[in-house]
C-alpha cells in the first residue's frame, strides 16, 4: 500500500491489513487491570514487581482517567537486579511501603520484566513473612505478564487471587449476605449496584470497589491510602454469603472462577450473569437479587423500569434501524451490544483487543436477530477497527477516547464509555447498570444521533 | 498568610526552618532508607557554593516515586515526538500503548502530503511464545509491514524490559532491514532497567540521534543567524512561541529538539552556527557531541519567564555580535512587553508574597522559578525527578562527579572532529574571541546557586515527603506532574502540571509567560476551595479558620 491510501490520521483506507504489528492496540497491560482491583481494596497498596516504569505509566494512566491519587510502589529494578532476581529489592520495597502506608494489604502484581527472569513471587513472598515471623500486613499475589492477556485478564486475575487468598471456607450462612464480583465498571456503577442490593435489603460484600478510592470527596486531612474499598475481613468472610452474583459475559462459561471456588468450598450460590445494562440483562439481575433476598421488585425499581419501556417507546423512532461499532474490554463490548440489539440498534462492529475464544458465538447469544451481519472481532487494534468502520461507515460508535481519531476522520458520533477517558470530563462516573443506569445511556445514545442529524442537516431545525 | 516582612526574613514563610522540615520528612523511615533520602535532601545552605547533592541515584524499592524508566526517557521523551519517523516499541503491549500520544508534544505537519506518525503506536506485542523462542524475526516482519504501508523515511526501534532480557539483537535486525529496504533503521537499547530513572533514556536517544541522524545532510541552510534549539520538546506549543519570538528578531531555528521537529531537519541541523540548551539534562550531550564534532558552540538559554527570555535574547545576539540584529532583539523585547506589563501589574497584585513550590523534570522545577519571581511570588522548595548532580549545582561539579554502576552501564561515545565539517563556519575564532570578553559557553549554573538560602531542595521527592511539605508550610501552589496532581489538590492546595501544562500552554516566551501568569492568577484566586466546606458543618470556632484557610478543616 502507498502512502497515497493513507488518511490524514494514517490509518490505512483500503487493501489487506498487515498482522505482525499491533497498530494502535484496543488493549492495555494486565498489571493495570491488577492494580485497578487492588485499588478496590480497603487499605491495599498496589505494588508491582519490576522496573518502576510500569508503576509510573499505570499510574499515569488511571490518574488521567480517575482524576484521583493513585499510588503504586514498585521494586524500581536496576539492571543488576534484571541479572540477578529482584528478591533483595521486593524485601526493601515492601519495608518502605509498610513504613511509610501502614498498608492493611499489599497487592502485589508482576511485570514482563520479572516475569521474564523467572522470579519466584510465592517464595520471596513466604521468605519475607518468614524473616519477619508474618508480623505486618498480609501480601497477596497475582502473575500478571503483558505478554499474556489484557488488562481485563489482569483485573480478573486480581479477583480471582484475593478469593483463594483470604476467603475462608464456611458453612454457616448470614441470611441477607451476598456477594457481587464486578467487571471494570466506572465508580457509579459499583455505588448503583450497592444501592440495587440494599433495595432488597442485601448487604453486599462488592470486590474490588473503588467507588470511593477512585472516586473520593476532597479530604479534610490526608489520606496516604484513600479512603473506602472491600475490607480484608470481608473478603475473608465472603464464605458466609448465601451467593454469588458474578458479573460478565464471558465469564459465564467458565469453570474455576472466584464465584465457583466459594460455591465449592463454602457452598455459596454462584449466579452468574451479564452485565445490567438494558432492561433484559437488569431483570436478570434483579431477579437473582429477589431469589437471594426473598424479597419483591422494590415500588422505586418498578418505577424506574416502567420509566425506562416508556423512553424506549419514545424514541424509538430516532435508533431504530441505526448501526454502531463497539470497542473495549470484552465484557464491556458484550454488555453494549446486548443493550444496543435491544433498542433497535444494529452492533455491525464488535471489537475487542482482547483475544476471546469463541467471541462471535458469545456475542450472538446476546444479539436479537443473530449476527449473520455483526464483525466480531477480537485480538484485534485499532488500525482494523478503522478500516472496518470506514468500510461499514456505523451511525455510532461507542468505546474509550481512543477511537476519537476515526471518529473526527468520519464525522460520526463517538459516545466514551470504558477506559481510558482522557478527552472528556466525568469518564470516571458514567452510570450504565440497572434501570437507572439503562436509561442515562440510552439518553446518551439518543443525542448523540440526534446531535450529529441536527448538526449535519441543511435546515437545522431546533425542533426535532 | 504571613506579611511579606516575615517571608523576607524567612525563606521558608512563617512555617517551620528548612531544616526542621527535612528533619521531619526523614524521620518516619527505616535508617538505611533514612540515610539514603537524607542525602537527596538539602537545606540550600550556601547557595553561591552549592553542597553536593545525592542526585541520579537508585530510587529506593517501595518509595512512590514519580520518575519513569529509560524506554520513557528515550521514546516517550526525546524521539517519540519526531512526527515523520515511524516508532515502533519491541515488547509487549504496555510499553508502546502508554506512551502513545500521552505527552502533550504538539506537532504539525509540513506537507498536505505527509502523515503524521505520531498518530500512530506500533507494537509488536510480544506474546509469550516470542518470550520463549526470541522475537526478532517479529519485529523484522514488523518493520516490513510498516515500510509497506508508509513508506516513512525512517523507522526507530525501542526495546522494553523483556527484549534485552532474551537477548534479541534489534540492532541487527535495524541493519539488515536497513539494507534490505534502504530507508534508515535504527534501534534503541533503553530496556526499562536501564539506569535510575527516564535520565538514561535521554542519554541513550541523545546516542543514538547522534550516530543515525545528525549530520546526514549537508544541504546549506540560507540564513543569516541559523540555530538549533536543543531540549524543547512542544509541550503545549512552547516551541512555536519560541520560533516567533526568534523569527521577529530576524533569527533561523533549523531545528528544534526535539519538539515539533521533522527527521529532515535532524539531519540538517548540524549546519547551525550556534546550538542554545533549554532543557540541559536531557540533551547536553547532544550540544557535546555536536561540538566535538562540528565545532558548534552551545550555552544555556531559559525561555521560560520574562527576564529569562530576555536574557537568553540577549545573549544569542551578543553571540552573533551584529549590531543590527542586537539592536532587533531590542526592538522585539520592547514590542513584546507592551502586552506583558500590564498582565504582570494586575496579577502580582494577588500573586505577590505568595509560596509555590516545584517538583518536576529536569529543568522546569528550575526554569519555571523564573516565571513565579516575575510574579513577586517566591519559591520554597524545589527538586527535580530525575535530573544529576550538574543540574542542581552546575557544571563545575561534572568533573568530581562519581561515575557509578548505572551510568558507566551506558554508553559514552568516542567523538572526534569531523575532519571535513569541523569548524566550517569559523564558530571557534568568535567562541575565543567572546569568552575572553567574559561570555560563558557550555555554562550551567544549576538550580541551587538561583534558588533563596535557606530553602529546600529535594531530589526525586516521595509522597510522603510531599504531603510533610504542604502540612507544615502549605505552599500557595506547587508545580508538579499528573502522579501528584491529585495528592496535591486533595490537600487543598492547587497543582499545576508542569510536564503536561494540564491542558494548557504555550508558556514559554511573551505569549507563553502572559498564559502562566493567567493561569497561576486563576488557580491561587479561586474560591473553589472554600466551597469544601458545607455552611451547616461550620460552628463559632472555626468560622474564622474556615474563612481564612482555603483547606477544609479535618
Amino acid at each position: 500500500m502507498n502512502p497515497d491510501n493513507t488518511t490524514a490520521q494514517g490509518t490505512p483506507a483500503e487493501g489487506e491489513l498487515p498482522a505482525s504489528a499491533t497498530r494502535n492496540a484496543c488493549k492495555l497491560c494486565s498489571p493495570l487491570g491488577a492494580a485497578m482491583v487492588f485499588k478496590g481494596v480497603r487499605s491495599c497498596l498496589p505494588f508491582l514487581h519490576g522496573s518502576q516504569g510500569c508503576a509510573t505509566y499505570i499510574r499515569r494512566y488511571m490518574i488521567s482517567h480517575f482524576r484521583e491519587p493513585v499510588d503504586i510502589a514498585s521494586s524500581s529494578f536496576s539492571e543488576e537486579d534484571a541479572i540477578f532476581g529482584g528478591a533483595r529489592n521486593f524485601e526493601q520495597g515492601v519495608e518502605n511501603v509498610i513504613s511509610q502506608y501502614q498498608p492493611e494489604l499489599i497487592g502485589v502484581a508482576t511485570t514482563c520484566l520479572s516475569e521474564t527472569i523467572g522470579d519466584n513471587m510465592l517464595g520471596m513472598i513466604k521468605s519475607y513473612q518468614d524473616k519477619h515471623n508474618s508480623s505486618g500486613p498480609p501480601l497477596v499475589h497475582v502473575s500478571t505478564p503483558a505478554y499474556t492477556g489484557t488488562h481485563s485478564d489482569g483485573y480478573y486475575g486480581a479477583i480471582d487471587q484475593l478469593v483463594r487468598t483470604f476467603a475462608k471456607p464456611m458453612t454457616a450462612k448470614i441470611a441477607g449476605h451476598v456477594n457481587i464480583l464486578p467487571a471494570m465498571m466506572s465508580c457509579a456503577d459499583l455505588r448503583h449496584l450497592r444501592e440495587l442490593c440494599e433495595l432488597y435489603q442485601l448487604s453486599p460484600t462488592i470486590l474490588p470497589d473503588y467507588s470511593a478510592t477512585l472516586e473520593g470527596s476532597s479530604w479534610g486531612e490526608y489520606h496516604r491510602i484513600s479512603p473506602g474499598g472491600t475490607s480484608l475481613e470481608e473478603i475473608e468472610e465472603m464464605g458466609s454469603a448465601t451467593a454469588t452474583i458474578e458479573i460478565g459475559h464471558t465469564r459465564a462459561y467458565l469453570k474455576n472462577t472466584p464465584a465457583d471456588y466459594l460455591e465449592k468450598t463454602s457452598s455459596v450460590k454462584r449466579h452468574a450473569l451479564g452485565w445490567p445494562l438494558g432492561i433484559r440483562h437488569t431483570d436478570q439481575f434483579v431477579t437473582s437479587l429477589s431469589q437471594i433476598s426473598g424479597n419483591r421488585l422494590p415500588e422505586s425499581l418498578k418505577d424506574e423500569r416502567g420509566r425506562l419501556v416508556d423512553a424506549y417507546a419514545d424514541a424509538h423512532k430516532y435508533v431504530s434501524g441505526k448501526t454502531a461499532a463497539i470497542f473495549g474490554e470484552p465484557d464491556l463490548v458484550i454488555a453494549q451490544a446486548a443493550f444496543l440489539s435491544e433498542i433497535g440498534i444494529r452492533p455491525i462492529i464488535c471489537a475487542t483487543g482482547a483475544k476471546v475464544k469463541k467471541w462471535k458465538q458469545l456475542l450472538s447469544s446476546e444479539i436479537e436477530g443473530g449476527v449473520a451481519d455483526v464483525e466480531a472481532l477480537s485480538g484485534t487494534d485499532h488500525a482494523k477497527i478503522s478500516a472496518r468502520i470506514r468500510e461499514l461507515k456505523p451511525d455510532l460508535i461507542l468505546g474509550s477516547s481512543k477511537g476519537y481519531p476515526i471518529a473526527r476522520e468520519l464525522s460520526i458520533p463517538l459516545l466514551r464509555i470504558g477506559f481510558p477517558i482522557h478527552d472528556r470530563f466525568g469518564g470516571q462516573r458514567i452510570l450504565q447498570v440497572g434501570y437507572r443506569g439503562t436509561l442515562a445511556a440510552f439518553d446518551r445514545v439518543v443525542n448523540a444521533l440526534l446531535e450529529n442529524k441536527q448538526d449535519t442537516s441543511e435546515t437545522g431545525y431546533s425542533y426535532l | 498568610m504571613s506579611d511579606e516582612t516575615a517571608q523576607n526574613d524567612f525563606p521558608m514563610g512563617d512555617g517551620p526552618s528548612a531544616a526542621e522540615t527535612r528533619e521531619k520528612m526523614l524521620e518516619v523511615y527505616p535508617k538505611k532508607t533514612q540515610r539514603k533520602r537524607g542525602k537527596q535532601m538539602l537545606v540550600n545552605e550556601t547557595p553561591e557554593t552549592p553542597a553536593a547533592i545525592g542526585a541520579n541515584s537508585r530510587t529506593v524499592p517501595g518509595i512512590i516515586t514519580q520518575r519513569g524508566c529509560s524506554y520513557a526517557g528515550c521514546k516517550g521523551v526525546v524521539i517519540g515526538p519526531i512526527y515523520d519517523i515511524l516508532h515502533i516499541t519491541h515488547g509487549p503491549i504496555g510499553c508502546g500503548w502508554y506512551s502513545w500520544l500521552s505527552r502533550r508534544n504538539m506537532t504539525k505537519i509540513r506537507h498536505p502530503e505527509e502523515t503524521n506518525y505520531l498518530q500512530y503506536s506500533m507494537s509488536t506485542d510480544m506474546q509469550e511464545d516470542h518470550i520463549v523462542f526470541g522475537g526478532e524475526k517479529q519485529l523484522e516482519q514488523a518493520i516490513q509491514e510498516a515500510y509497506d504501508e508508509f513508506k516513512p523515511k525512517a523507522i526507530s526501534v525501542y526495546a522494553t524490559c523483556p527484549v534485552g532480557l532474551i537477548g534479541d539483537d534489534i540492532h541487527a535486525v535495524c541493519r539488515k532491514m536497513k539494507e534490505k529496504l534502504g530507508i534508515n533503521i535504527f534501534g534503541f537499547s533503553c530496556e526499562g532497567y536501564k539506569g535510575v530513572s527516564q535520565s538514561a533514556g535521554h542519554h541513550i536517544a541523545n546516542n543514538g540521534v547522534f550516530k543515525h541522524m545528525i549530520g546526514l545532510d549537508d544541504t546549506p541552510v540560507e540564513a543569516k543567524y541559523k540555530l538549533n534549539v536543543l531540549g524543547e520538546y512542544n509541550i503545549g506549543g512552547d516551541a512555536w512561541e519560541i520560533d516567533r519570538i526568534l523569527r521577529l528578531c530576524g533569527i533561523h531555528i533549523i531545528g528544534t529538539l526535539s519538539g515539533g521537529v521533522s527527521y529532515d531537519e535532524i539531519c540538517n541541523c548540524h549546519n547551525a552556527d550556534l546550538n542554545v540548551v533549554m532543557c540541559h539534562r536531557s540533551i547536553n550531550y547532544m550540544a557535546e557531541m555536536m561540538e566535538q564534532k562540528f565545532g558548534i558552540p552551545w550555552f544555556k538559554v531559559n525561555f521560560i519567564g520574562i527576564e529569562g527570555t530576555k536574557k537568553s535574547l540577549r545573549k544569542i545576539a551578543k553571540y552573533f555580535g551584529d549590531k543590527e540584529l542586537i539592536d532587533r532583539v531590542e526592538e522585539v523585547i520592547a514590542m513584546e512587553m507592551v502586552d506583558v506589563r500590564p498582565v504582570i501589574a494586575d496579577v502580582t497584585t494577588r500573586t505577590k508574597g505568595k509560596k509555590a513550590a516545584l517538583f518536576v523534570g529536569g529543568s522546569r522545577a528550575h526554569h519555571y522559578q523564573d516565571l513565579f519571581s516575575d510574579m513577586g511570588m517566591k519559591t520554597i522548595a524545589a527538586g527535580y525527578e530525575f535530573a544529576h548532580r550538574d543540574d542542581y549545582e552546575g557544571r563545575d561539579v561534572l568533573p568530581s562527579i562519581k561515575i557509578d554502576a548505572d551510568s558507566r552501564n551506558i554508553e559514552e561515545l568516542d567523538v572526534k572532529a569531523d575532519p571535513e565539517r569541523f569548524n566550517l563556519r569559523k564558530t571557534q575564532e568568535r567562541k575565543v574571541a567572546l569568552e575572553e570578553s567574559g561570555f560563558d559557553f557550555s555554562d550551567y549554573e544549576g538550580m541551587m546557586r538561583q534558588m533563596a538560602k535557606d530553602t529546600l531542595v529535594i531530589d526525586d521527592i516521595s509522597h510522603h515527603e510531599l504531603e510533610k511539605l504542604i502540612e507544615l508550610h502549605k505552599p500557595d501552589v506547587i508545580g508538579s506532574g499528573i502522579k501528584d496532581k491529585y495528592v496535591i489538590e486533595k490537600m487543598g492546595v492547587p497543582c499545576k502540571q508542569l510536564h503536561s501544562y494540564d491542558y494548557g500552554g504555550p508558556y514559554a516566551g511573551f505569549k507563553g509567560a502572559i498564559n502562566f501568569f493567567k493561569e497561576i492568577d486563576r488557580m491561587i484566586s479561586s474560591k473553589v476551595w472554600k466551597l469544601t466546606r458545607a455552611p451547616w458543618k461550620d460552628d463559632s470556632d472555626s468560622q474564622s479558620t474556615a474563612a481564612k484557610e482555603p483547606v477544609a478543616v479535618s
